[in-house]
């Protein structure tokens, strides 16, 4: 069928500076296998077969891998909730399996509609968004999309948000099945009025959020923090002593843009949360304090878009950094960071990641 | 809809002003050019760093497939676009596409159809490769292109070698007829059976045209324009709101369009 060919077609890239004429490539579903048709003469190179050759030599000199609260990640690269979709939507792009981790679009307990448009808006080094959860609900992934993602070697993360304490223990019990590998907590989203950010700036009632949840899965538990508080380091020791397994922050700045011409906000929900480069200092300092307030592992993020700024992030006490509006400005930004962070390690002589994270403490 | 979107690198081939603040860029892309379908479009990466920081979408205005070419055309708005207009033959930019879903070809081959295309502004950009395809395709096209004045009015010719008979409309009457897009409609369709409508352009065109197919009961597509972020349906940033597009209120302008069908969309009062 010629969708299906399409569909396989759709990850690799050809290299028309070698391949004189164009013609048709098929993979495999694994994506791993390039099969060439006639008259190409195997001189097509895909970003697959680089992908998979710079995963060898990384294997053979520099140990990438790191453990987040007992879950083993190839690498400390993932993406950021809400930046990703379910991450078939990036599979054009790059090879999935290559990332540490995919964090999927926050669910909640019934489908959302999320918040009307404009929602989105670019303000200087920044995105400010205000997609209000929009998403299908967790039956809806459990029965679709789930099944969906096996066919991936990757840890699939999966972000919850709940309007009561209450309801994230019952999300956690329904995604606590084989294929989702950790729960991230969203007590921290600006954009919905219930919940969300309102629980991540009461240490009390992030603690009490991450309890329900901790009662209700033996999945590992990472909560996801809110920069829109003034004590970072209090609310990430609360939900440490709730039994959180990790830490990860942040999540957006509330912030607003103002549309001069129309003289009205630029975004219909008036707020939004800011992410991008602009964000980056703010993010790293409060990495900083939260790594230094808590034992748990940190994953780090805010306006990560090269290898240089995660090291920042891992220098800084972050076992793992997260990319998100990175994707929207390359969306192979995950491979890139991955690939520089290598290169890092074995420009400096350092065989195993882990030996970076903190350096800057020290 | 599945399709090959890849991120490649685009080379510069011309690049030029065609009308006051609108551009021509023409691209050399042969991964996206092979794929391309009418309707479609690209994001173009306007500079290295954060300014601007995200891609910018641009309707594909023209597919030339044997030499592996593409043109768009924009109008220099904001920041994207003014560093955009500084590039020139010879340079590369990052680009990713064919992106979103395209125009509906009218259905069985052999059966001929008379075709209106109607398109305001810069919206007449995705209507040129539509065009040529129509014609290619054995199809009868109109063309009816509207502009503010004549300063704006731009890509004439190209469009009088795809289709049929060209309209030219500006408000203000200094070239082709004066007027709105939408008045040269109703007479010719009272003249002649259409059996389609593409449109593209401001969203208070795009109703009006929207209306007048729903009185006329022809089928009606419409391109539109949003803010977008990721492009590939994941961030739900450039969503509008449709009545009922997979039972949801809200499509992604990115995947589920940029093309949908007229009476799917509510418009803004």
């Amino acid at each position: 069928m010629d969708d299906a060919r399409s569909d396989s077609e759709a990850g690799l890239r050809t290299d028309v500076k070698n391949c004189g004429k164009t013609g048709f490539i098929t993979c495999r579903e694994d994506g791993l296998k390039v099969e060439v048709k006639a008259g190409m003469k195997n001189k097509i190179r895909t970003d697959m077969e680089e992908d998979m050759k710079t995963d060898m030599t990384a294997n053979a000199k520099v140990n990438m891998e790191v453990e987040i609260a007992g879950l083993k990640l190839k690498n400390p690269v993932l993406t950021a909730s809400g930046t990703f979709g379910f991450g078939k939507e990036y599979s054009p792009f790059l090879d999935l399996n290559r990332l540490g981790a995919v964090v999927v679009k926050g669910l909640t307990l019934n489908p959302r509609e999320g918040n009307p448009p404009p929602r989105i808006i670019e303000t200087p080094a920044g995105l400010l968004n205000s997609i209000g959860l929009q998403n299908p609900g967790v039956d809806y992934f459990l029965e679709y999309i789930l099944p969906e993602l096996a066919a991936y070697d990757t840890n699939f993360i999966v972000n919850i948000s709940g309007n009561t304490p209450e309801e994230y223990g019952l999300l956690a019990a329904k995604l606590s099945v084989p294929g989702v590998a950790a729960l991230e907590v969203n007590i921290s989203c600006p954009n919905v009025k219930a919940g969300g950010m309102a629980f991540g700036t009461d240490p009390e009632m992030a603690a009490e959020v991450v309890a329900n949840v901790k009662a209700n899965t033996r999945l590992p538990v990472i909560a996801k923090l809110s920069p829109n508080v003034t004590d970072i380091a209090a609310v990430a020791s609360a939900v440490e002593k709730a039994g959180a397994d990790a830490v990860s922050l942040i999540n957006t700045l509330l912030g607003m843009a103002i549309d001069i011409k129309k003289r009205k906000p630029a975004l219909a929900n008036i707020m939004g949360g800011l992410s991008g480069p602009a964000v980056k200092p703010v993010a790293l300092r409060m990495v900083w304090q939260t790594a230094e307030a808590v034992r748990v592992p940190v994953i780090g993020m805010g306006g990560i878009v090269t290898a240089e700024d995660a090291l920042e992030f891992i220098f800084a006490g972050a076992r793992a950094v997260a990319i998100g509006t990175g994707n929207f400005i390359d969306p192979r930004a995950t491979i890139s960071v991955i690939e520089g962070l290598e290169k890092y390690c074995l420009e400096n002589g350092i065989e195993d990641i882990n030996q970076l994270v903190g350096a800057a403490r020290k | 809809m599945i399709y090959l979107v890849v991120k490649t690198s685009g080379m510069v081939l011309e690049h030029v002003e065609v009308a006051n603040g609108i551009k021509y860029l023409k691209l050399e892309a042969p991964d996206i050019a092979r794929s391309a379908r009418p309707g479609q479009f690209v994001q173009v990466r306007c500079a290295a760093g954060c300014s601007p920081l995200l891609r910018k979408p641009f309707s594909i205005h023209e597919i030339d497939r044997a030499n592996g070419t593409i043109g768009l055309l924009y109008e220099i708005k904001g920041h994207g676009t003014q560093m955009l207009s500084g590039s020139r033959a010879g340079e590369s930019m990052e680009i990713t596409g064919p992106s979103g879903n395209g125009f509906t070809l009218p259905g069985d081959p052999g059966e001929e159809c008379n075709a209106l295309l109607v398109g305001g502004g810069l919206g007449i950009a995705p209507l040129l490769p539509l065009a040529a395809e129509l014609r290619e395709k054995g199809h009868k096209t109109t063309v009816i292109l509207g502009f503010n004045d004549a300063s704006r009015l731009c890509r004439t010719e190209a469009f009088a070698r795809e289709a049929d008979r060209l309209i030219v409309t500006t408000v203000d009457g200094s070239s082709g007829e004066k007027g709105l897009v939408t008045d040269p409609m109703s007479g010719l369709m009272k003249r002649e059976k259409i059996n389609v409508i593409y449109a593209c352009g401001p969203e208070p065109m795009l109703a009006a045209v929207a209306r007048i197919a729903e009185v006329q009961r022809v089928k009606c597509e419409v391109s539109l324009e949003a803010y977008m972020a990721c492009g590939v349906g994941a961030c739900l940033g450039c969503v509008c709101r449709t009545k009922s597009i997979g039972g949801k209120p809200y499509a992604r302008v990115c995947t589920e369009g940029p093309v949908f069908d007229s009476r799917e969309v509510i418009w803004n009062g």
